[in-house]
Formats: C-alpha cells, structure tokens, sequence
C-alpha cells in the first residue's frame, strides 16, 4: 500500500483535496485492506448493536436438556454450551460488551492522557517532567502487569477492569501528544497567535490539538486492539467480566473444561477476538500510513 | 564505557524507588481496612465482637500500621532490600519463600519463550526482507500480524485442542519435563516472534539502502557478507531493544500462559494472590517483575553503548 501512495505522488499533481485530514481520509480509501477492516468492523458493530435491537434474544436463556449441543443442530448453528445457552447469540451480545468496553478504556486513556501531553509540551517545565517521571514508572511496569496492581486495588470486575485498561494507555497517549506538541508549538503560526494575544487555552485547544489528533487518532486505532485483547484476558483470568455475562474471554475460560468434550466453545469466541482484534490492527496500520508514514508502528 | 554503564546505574534508583512506593501504595489504596482483608481471610473466632477488636489491635501493632505512612513505607523498603517482604495474609508463609518456590517454572518457561522467539523472529525477519515482496515475505508478515492479533489464551487453548486433545502428542497441563514445556514455550515466544520478525525486516530493509551498502557491493563483496556482515550489526541495534523488551513482557505473559496451562509458576500464583486477596503476595511478586523489568531495560541500554559507540559518547 506505500507503494501505491508513492506512486501517487511521483503522478502530475491531480485534484487532490486540501487539508490533512481529508488527503489522509483519500489516501485510505483507496487501500483495500483498510477498507476491507473497516467493512468487516462495521458489520460487526452492526449485528452487535443492532441484531439485540431486531430481535428479542436473551443468550441467558438456560436449557439444560440442550447442553453442549455439536454447531450446525437445528437453531443452534455455532452449538449450545453447558447450561444450554445459545453460543451464536452470546456471541453476539459479547461483541456488545467487548467493543463498548473497549472503546470507553481507549475514551480514558486518550483523554486524560491527551490533555497530560498537551499540558507537559506546552508549557515544560515542572509538568513534563513529572509527566516524565509517570512514564518512567510506566516503564517499570510491563502491560497487563499495570492493570493486575490497578484490578488489586480497585478488585475483580468487568467495569474495573475498563478503567485499568484505560490507565495502563495513559501514558502512550500522553508521549505521543507530548512529542507532536513539542514538534508544533514554535511553528510561525502558533508563535503569530500568541503575539495576537491569543490565550494559552485558546492556542492549545484551537491551534495545537488539530495537530496532534492524527498521531492521537493512529494510536486510538491500535489502542482499541490493545484493549480489546487485554480486557479479554483479564476477564479470562476471571478477573474481570464474572459469570453469567456473555463476554469473549470469560466465555473461552469457561470454555476450558470442555476442551475435551466441546471444542466449538473454545475455537468461535477466539475467531471473535482475533477477527476484530485483526482487522482494528490492520486498519491501524492504514491509518497510520495515511495520516503520516513516520509514525513507530504496533511495538511499543 | 564504565562511565556510562554508572550512569545508567544510577539513573534507575528513582525509576526503582517509584516503583516500590506504587507498589507499597497498594495495600493503602485498597478501600476497607487491610486488617479485615486479612482477617476475613482467615477468620477463626472472628464471632465475638470484643476477641475480633483485640485480634485488630494486636494485629495493627504487630504490622506497624499505626505508625506514620513514610515510616512504614521505610520500614517496608529496607525489609524488602533484605529480601523479607512479608508474610503472606493466607498461605501463612514467607512471600519470598512463596516465589522463591514458583521462581525455576517461571524462569524456565521465560528462557525458552525468549530462545523461541530469538531464533525465529531474527530468522524469518532476515529471510523476510531478502526476499522481499515474494510470497515468502507475504507468509512472514501475515504469520508475524496473526502474532500480534491472537490472545495466547486463545493460541494456547487451540494448541491444546490438536497436540493435546486430538494428536495426543504431549500432555495438556502441568509443569515438569520438556514435554510439558514446549506448547508453553510456543504459545509465550510467538508473539515476541512476531514482533522481532516485523522490526527485524523493517530494519535490514532500511539499512540495506544505506550508502555503505551500496560500497560493500560495488567492491564485489558476495551477497552474503554484505547482509550478514555489514548490514545485519546496525539492523539489530532496534532488535535489541524489543529483545530487551521481551524479557519483561515475557513475566507478565507468563500470567496467562501458566493459568492455561496450569503451570505452578510465578505467574499463576500473582492471579491466585489477587483473587484470594492476599495483598502482600501481590506486592512481592509486582515488585519482583517491576525490578527484572528495570534491569531488562538498563541491560538493554548497555547494550546499545556496545553496539553503538556514538550513543555512549553522546551522553
């Protein structure tokens, strides 16, 4: 997909659209693997919020007679687990939880952490570095390892949880947001606004932070994956969603005693997780590229 | 050099000292009293009203909780330097004892994940790079994404299902033995495959257009030892550092790949701490993976000064 980006601009200037953020959106639509995330995302979104809406489903409904039901039996077509419940529709309804929640620790993290960067790169001094000390110590605590101290202190639950998430992505956000800040905030323009008597609030939320979204918005995308998977294995842990909420990892814990008897309750709440999982990173990756192909990628 | 690897040194003493007062903060932060924590978890006689305040009060004066927090947390931080961090509110142990116990599992199923992740993700990326925009490259990079798109819970419980369930190849659970080793090793290196892959084919790929390339092959030197000799040592400098990366990644991966697989490890017995709520565990073992993780990062800046001689002058 860089290769057809490079070629765009070695072609005779055509219409391209102004402004960043159009160009980036342009740039995307024109990779196929992004769009084809992005469709298989939204068709996602729309059976987990809308198909609950059509249709009166409850994925609680216990059947015992129909327990651990093979795929493909009459009205079950992903099966039955072992108090009878439809997989297919907790599915569903788990995709609802695993995308909502998801989202809200990513809102969190870009937030707080948003407004952390932009306040350390702005105005230096004593901010940032205890921005930096907070980053240091975010150093010393590797991935789920910052959200197991946050789940002790705050104790198991699937809403708990979503604000570890959210906090162990503080301090990536606010990196990003500080850096992109410090690279803008001596350009002419934001030095002309300030001699024009504009505020500090005025400047960093009117001149700064349409600067700074693109990086935010690549780091969002990536965020979300990150969350999504984390918060999946944290309540496999059983640390977070508790019985009898249909959420993906706590289905595939469940999952495990029947590893032997039931293999379709172990392999389709995993192709769930990875599907989504894989088609926010890859579109991730797109967007990244889009908005500005210097970016680091997924590793950090 | 050894003026850097000192500074170094001590820059991570605040980074430490950070560390160990967040997880000290741990047992404050939690809402209710420790002391009922502790005694709910161990209630015995807890009936009588008056015999449970006299348990508090004789408890509270036992652990120095009535003094000044920075008293405590003093206290706390030489014992901790001593290796005593406690005991335990519920295995009525010594936490060092309870991870000293679990450490060779750990450590064990780490190495192995790390070696995994090492040969193949340096290998492939290499590979992948060489031959680059083939289907060789294409298989390497979409294996390499899988990587870090699936939940090893998930890949665990999959591999299980055909080695285990199906092929019978080697047993489910359980630590001891090679046997019981592999499928963890795999399911812990995989991702770390992955990314060494990715970083390692970007990397060469980015080097490969350097100037010096370009000399080394017009002096007619093979195909080889340009790639092996020249352009793979600057290559690596980044793959150091996610190496690096790894080992501490590796600590808090092990949470869930020891729970699958229901390995008697370190991480494992962080899961069962928290859900038994057996604070001082907790911190003991946080404490540990945030130490192993500072020194993975100042070994991994270490490394850089011997592989890259302008980082070390530049500071």
């Amino acid at each position: 997909m860089s290769a057809v980006i490079a070629d765009q601009r070695r072609l005779p200037k055509l219409s391209t659209p102004a402004g960043p953020y159009r160009r980036a959106w342009w740039r995307l639509r024109r990779d196929r693997v992004a769009m084809a995330a992005l469709f298989v995302l939204a068709l996602l979104v729309v059976i987990a919020y809308l198909v609950p809406l059509a249709i009166a489903i409850d994925p609680y409904q216990q059947s015992l007679r129909d327990s651990l039901l093979p795929p493909g039996t009459a009205g079950h077509a992903l099966g039955t687990d072992h108090f009878g419940r439809d997989v297919l529709l907790r599915l569903i309804d788990g995709g609802r939880v695993s995308l909502s929640v998801g989202i809200l620790a990513v809102v969190i993290s870009a937030s707080i952490g948003g407004l952390i960067g932009l306040v350390a790169g702005y105005f230096g001094g004593w901010p940032d570095r205890i921005l930096m000390r907070f980053i240091d110590v975010k150093l010393a605590f590797p991935g789920i390892l910052l959200a197991l101290v946050i789940v002790t202190v705050l104790g198991t639950g699937l809403e708990k949880v979503m604000i570890a998430v959210g906090i162990g992505g503080i301090p990536r956000f606010a990196r990003v947001v500080r850096g992109s800040v410090l690279n803008t905030k001596n350009e002419l323009y934001v030095e002309a606004a300030r001699s024009i008597g504009a505020a500090d609030l005025r400047i960093m939320f009117v001149h700064l932070v349409p600067q700074v979204l693109g990086p935010a918005i690549t780091i969002a995308t990536f965020g979300l994956a990150t969350a999504i998977l984390s918060i999946a294995s944290l309540s496999f842990l059983g640390l977070g969603a508790q019985p009898p909420t249909a959420e993906w990892g706590l289905m595939l814990s469940e999952a495990r005693k029947y590893l032997r008897v039931a293999w379709w309750l172990s392999v389709f709440p995993g192709l769930a997780i990875v599907t989504v999982v894989l088609s926010v990173n890859l579109l991730g990756d797109a967007v990244r590229d889009a908005l500005d192909p210097r970016i680091p990628s997924v590793s950090d | 050099m050894a003026k850097f690897v000192l500074t170094r040194l001590i820059e991570t003493i605040p980074v430490l000292l950070l560390a160990s007062l967040l997880v000290f903060a741990i047992l404050h932060l939690i809402p209710g009293d420790p002391i009922d924590a502790m005694l709910g978890a161990a209630a015995f006689g807890v009936g009588d009203p008056a015999e449970h305040q006299r348990l508090v009060v004789q408890i509270r004066a036992q652990l120095g909780l009535d003094d000044p927090l920075w008293q405590q947390y003093v206290r706390w931080l030489f014992g901790a330097m001593r290796l005593d961090l406690g005991e335990s509110f519920i295995r009525h142990a010594a936490v060092t004892e309870l991870i000293a116990a679990r450490l060779p599992s750990t450590i064990e199923l780490a190495f192995a994940a790390l070696l995994i992740s090492v040969v193949i993700g340096i290998s492939s990326g290499i590979i992948a790079a060489l031959r680059r925009n083939t289907p060789v490259d294409g298989a390497v990079m979409i294996v390499s994404l899988a990587g870090v798109s699936l939940p090893s819970f998930w890949s665990a419980m999959i591999l299980i299902l055909v080695f285990s369930v199906s092929l019978n190849f080697v047993p489910a659970t359980g630590s001891g033995g090679f046997d019981r080793l592999i499928l963890p090793a795999v399911v812990l290196g995989y991702e770390g495959a992955a990314l060494i892959a990715r970083l390692t084919r970007a990397s060469l790929l980015e080097v490969m257009s350097r100037e010096y390339i370009r000399t080394a092959r017009a002096k007619g030197l093979p195909n080889r030892s340009v790639v092996l000799g020249h352009a793979l040592r600057n290559a690596m400098i980044p793959v150091v550092t996610v190496v690096g990366l790894q080992l501490g990644r590796l600590l808090a991966g092990s949470v869930i790949v020891e729970t699958v697989f229901a390995r008697q490890g370190v991480g494992q017995l962080a899961v069962d701490a928290i859900l038994s709520k057996d604070y001082p565990l907790v911190q003991g073992i946080i404490l540990l993976t945030a130490i192993t993780y500072v020194f993975a990062n100042l070994l991994v800046d270490v490394s850089y000064g011997f592989l890259n001689p302008r980082i070390r002058t530049a500071s």
